[in-house]
């Protein structure tokens, strides 16, 4: 309905009673003859906006983390760069603890004072690694399914490694690698999996 | 009737120029000496250290605050000023006989320990570890040595 049409719809008439003639209001213009009893739920107004992503302070690029959920729980590994909202950049390196590059949530994620030096790290393939969609790309192809639900008798194929992914893992790990190196107990440490004790007291622990 | 030995105990005592220790409030982990007992829960103490954040001002605190350590500066004269105080205490070089008790080096070992880093909690695991290992080969070596002569 166009706006016109609308506003003819809403005008009022002029109507004759005997001699004399007056305007009748349109029926949405009139007061009501009733009144809801109850007032009428509005919703509220939604006063809250989206906040970039602030990440802890320690959480600086370098920095050695302790991983707390997940697949590679426990396990010690670098911080390379923060993503939007909250996610990081890791990874293992591969060789040392066989974590890859991965996003983890900074929640979940405990950080220590030691750190490594990005230097030399290849800034392009960390900024394409960081880029959305980067992980997810080959995850939908990969989705089993209904079809493949019910052919049961089938073994599902075995999943093939991204190449592309491994070239980028080791194009980062490489300079890493060698910084890893040069300090004493690092490449051990990195190695090692993180895990209380008994009479560990984690909130009254240094990292 | 047969004759009774009587030694004095050899508990350490509350008395007027034993060494305590603080281990509550804001004097925690500080040295003072004895100055006078007040009454059965409380002394007056005085700690006139020269390093910082070592010394503990004058004052009355409960023994329950404290714990006396093996220290004691004889014959300190009962409400000894605190130039007498000062005086005794570095003649008696309590602070000496304290760094070199055993007592002080847990003391600081564990508070060492307690601000180590991740990464040097794992240095401390893996250098105990090769320690223990040499440990162990020389006393396998002497234990070899000892059977086949």
């Amino acid at each position: 309905m166009s706006a016109k049409q609308e506003a003819s719809k809403t005008e009022h008439k002029t109507k004759k009673f005997g001699k004399t003639e007056r305007k009748i209001p349109h029926h949405t213009q009139k007061a009501k003859k009733f009144y809801p009893t109850e007032d009428e739920a509005k919703p509220r107004k939604v006063r809250k906006s989206i906040h970039a992503a602030r990440p802890r302070k320690t959480l600086q690029p370098g920095s050695i983390l302790i991983l707390l959920a997940g697949r590679f729980r426990g396990k010690r590994v670098v911080l390379l760069k923060h993503l939007p909202q909250g996610v990081l950049l890791v990874t293992g390196p591969f060789k040392v603890n066989g974590v890859p590059l991965r996003r983890v949530n900074a929640r979940y994620v405990i950080a220590t004072s030691a750190k490594v030096e990005l230097k030399g790290i290849d800034e392009k393939v960390v900024e394409k690694v960081g880029e959305e969609g980067y992980f997810t790309r080959d995850k939908a192809e990969n989705k089993k399914g209904e079809d493949q639900f019910f052919r049961q008798g089938e073994m599902p194929k075995k999943k093939k490694m991204n190449s592309d992914r491994a070239n980028d893992q080791k194009a980062v790990d490489k300079a890493l690698l060698t910084t890893i190196k040069k300090e004493p107990h690092l490449m051990d440490y990195l190695g090692s999996t993180f895990s209380l004790r008994k009479g560990d007291r984690p909130h009254e622990m240094k990292w | 009737m047969a004759e009774i030995e009587i030694k004095a105990s050899q508990w350490r005592l509350v008395e007027v120029g034993r060494v305590v220790l603080f281990t509550h409030g804001p004097f925690t982990g500080r040295l003072a000496a004895i100055v006078e007992i007040i009454d059965h829960k409380r002394a007056l103490v005085d700690g006139p250290s020269k390093k910082e954040n070592a010394s503990v001002p004058r004052q009355s605190v409960s023994l329950n605050y404290l714990i006396i350590t093996p220290i004691v500066i004889p014959k300190l004269p009962r409400q000894a000023g605190r130039g007498a105080v000062a005086k005794a205490w570095e003649k008696e070089e309590v602070e000496q006989q304290w760094d070199e008790s055993a007592w002080a080096k847990r003391r600081e070992q564990r508070e060492k320990r307690r601000n180590l880093s991740d990464f040097d909690r794992f240095k401390v695991l893996k250098l105990k570890k090769q320690a223990r290992f040499e440990v162990r080969k020389a006393h396998a070596k002497v234990r070899a040595a000892a059977k086949s002569s």
